[in-house]
């Protein structure tokens, strides 16, 4: 208990730390989020299936697609809220489970791509873990830059192609 | 049904040596090509001169058959010799005259404009739809035939051939084995329909002409590699909803899918006896590099490194590993010498290096490569003097890789808003681009030398 504790703390920090650090990243990514939650692969739920109805709806409204900055892979502080959501509602149900599927921009090279998208879906797991999901309820998957979610040569694409898809298998 | 020989007799008397040569690897080829010959894709087109190159003229081959020929030989190795940035090859419309016999030659003529190097020939029908090719080399400042000989082939093989004869002048001229004979692979994604993309894995001669699929799927693909000898590819692929290696045998098409692990299962290399796969797993948690014996199907990890350790890629010798780490923060490229595990960083210029390859003589490091202009471009390392060469000037260019001759790097870039291949010399003297008439194409990776 005192280990998490700590491991949590020390996590919080760091990407307090690093959101911090990241900061200038500026309007482009912001304006990116803002259209990229349009997209983003939000589920809907289908009335009645058995499973408590409050906290089914809490989820379904949350923000399901996470950004990141070029070549980093901290959680942004933006996703914060939405993000715990997710972890109470894992921790609450410990039947429901989640797909994260990290991805890149096109800039760099593809390997190192599928690396970071590896990197920055694990980040969300972790920060899910942090706050109270098990990571037995959690898989992560790296498409690098292979499935960008817009096309397209600039940062107004690339912002929205550097993200974490958090996705619900069962719940 | 995959028999395609061709016989070189050499004409010159007192050597009546006679060779026969077997490509294998291309007859395989036609036979796929048989089912799913398309129109070529790509074409290529020079966008950057050089200063001092060797003046060549290759005149029109001539023909006296009944029938059309679909190809000009003549064309093909003048472009051939063009695109190593070696020769400048003399245009048709300035030749004084079409000589294609030796008492046909007046070396004048050709000093007059400045040819040093002539290449004439003849095509000639004969038995069974074949097609007799001779063709010869002429030094214009000596007054001397440096080469004569006779390739047969048919109308199907006639790129072939024409790459057979740009491979021996090649040599002749330059004391280095040709690389024409060599295929490319490269990976297309078409969209089609909303979210749609269909990859295919394409292989085509090494001027981009024939393409063929080799394979094609709704999931992404990446990371084509060749065995040196030549025979299969390992690559990525997504087939499953995760990233796999799989390893496909040309002849056959017959698939195999390497023992896959949770998380990546990435950016496979062979090693050069063949025997031994380099790949990128993250089962312990983040990327590492592991070496996995084909043979014993064990696997060793070569790095130790909470950072990102990915894109290994063999020394020619096979000592060491070449790859990308981002350990000191930034992608930088490594090299581990696998006897003693002993650890360098290779590049310090420059704020992201990744994706390393060697030429096979071990002395040059081609990269992706990030500089101050924070734009990505191909660039070349002499690791015996450390100094490093840009040589690309296009646009999110990544995925370099080599002529087994070291003569030309492919790699992959952006014209306009599609994905294309281009090709630069090693000293960056020439470059060109071989523009995809559809689908976005990326990652190309040159074959061995293929026999």
């Amino acid at each position: 208990m005192r280990a998490s504790n700590v491991t949590k703390a020390v996590a919080l920090a760091l990407s307090v730390a690093w959101v911090a650090g990241c900061s200038t990243s500026g309007s482009s990514s912001n304006t990116g989020e803002t259209a990229g939650s349009n997209n983003g692969s939000t589920q809907g739920v289908n009335q009645g299936s058995g499973v408590s109805g409050s906290s089914m709806s809490d989820v379904a409204n949350l923000q399901t697609v996470f950004y990141f900055d070029f070549d980093k892979s901290v959680v942004k502080a933006n996703g914060f809220s939405d993000l715990e959501k997710h972890a109470a509602f894992l921790a609450a149900n410990p039947a429901a489970q989640v797909v994260l599927e990290g991805h890149a921009d096109e800039r760099g090279t593809r390997e190192y791509n599928m690396a970071l998208g590896e990197r920055r879906a694990k980040a969300v797991s972790r920060f899910l873990q942090v706050n109270g999901a098990s990571g037995s309820q959690i898989e992560t998957v790296s498409f690098g830059e292979e499935k960008p979610q817009i096309l397209g040569h600039s940062e107004s694409s690339w912002s929205q192609n550097r993200r974490v898809e958090l996705k619900y298998v069962s719940r | 049904m995959c028999v395609d020989e061709f016989c070189i007799d050499v004409l010159d008397k007192g050597k009546n040596v006679k060779s026969v040569f077997h490509l294998l690897v291309a007859s395989c080829v036609f036979l796929l090509s048989s089912l799913t010959y398309a129109e070529s894709d790509l074409a290529i087109e020079i966008t950057q001169g050089i200063d001092e190159p060797t003046p060549v003229a290759v005149v029109p081959f001539s023909w006296n058959g009944s029938f059309a020929l679909k190809e000009d030989i003549a064309k093909i190795v003048s472009a051939d010799l063009g695109r190593t940035g070696l020769f400048k090859m003399m245009n048709r419309e300035n030749m004084l005259s079409f000589p294609t016999q030796q008492d046909q030659v007046y070396y004048r003529d050709w000093r007059v404009s400045k040819t040093e190097f002539l290449v004439i020939g003849r095509q000639i029908p004969a038995e069974g739809k074949q097609i007799k090719v001779e063709f010869e080399l002429y030094d214009v400042l000596k007054e001397k035939r440096l080469l004569a000989e006779r390739v047969s082939g048919t109308q199907d093989n006639m790129r072939d051939i024409a790459h057979y004869i740009s491979d021996m002048i090649y040599q002749k001229l330059t004391g280095i084995r040709g690389a024409f004979s060599t295929r490319i692979v490269y990976v297309t994604a078409q969209q089609f329909g909303e979210g749609k993309v269909n990859y295919r894995l394409k292989m085509a001669d090494s001027d981009g002409a024939r393409p063929i699929t080799i394979r094609q799927q709704s999931e992404p693909l990446m990371s084509p590699a060749w065995a040196r000898d030549g025979s299969k590819l390992a690559y990525v692929s997504f087939e499953s909803g995760k990233p796999a290696i799989y390893i496909q045998y040309l002849a056959t098409g017959k698939r195999e899918k390497i023992q896959s692990f949770r998380g990546l299962n990435g950016a496979p290399a062979w090693s050069p006896d063949g025997n031994k796969l380099a790949i990128v797993l993250s089962k312990d948690g983040n990327p590492e590099v592991y070496i996995l014996d084909l043979r014993s199907r064990s696997l060793a990890r070569i790095t130790h490194h909470y950072g990102i350790d990915t894109e290994p890629s063999w020394s020619p010798d096979g000592q060491s590993l070449i790859f990308t780490s981002d350990r000191g923060g930034q992608p930088q490229i490594y090299r581990i010498h696998l006897p003693t595990r002993q650890l360098e960083r290779v590049t310090y210029e420059g704020n992201y290096n990744s994706r390393g390859r060697l030429t096979q003589d071990g002395r040059f490091l081609a990269m992706v490569h990030r500089g101050m202009d924070n734009v990505f471009h191909i660039a070349v390392q002499d690791l015996k003097t450390g100094r490093l060469d840009v040589l690309t000037d296009t646009y999110l260019d990544e995925s370099p890789t080599i002529a087994p001759n070291g003569s030309i790097i492919l790699y992959a870039t952006q014209k306009g808003v599609k994905g294309v291949l281009g090709g630069v010399t090693l000293d960056g003297s020439v470059r060109f681009i071989l523009p995809a008439v559809s689908g976005d194409v990326r990652e190309p990776a040159w074959s061995p030398y293929l026999q």
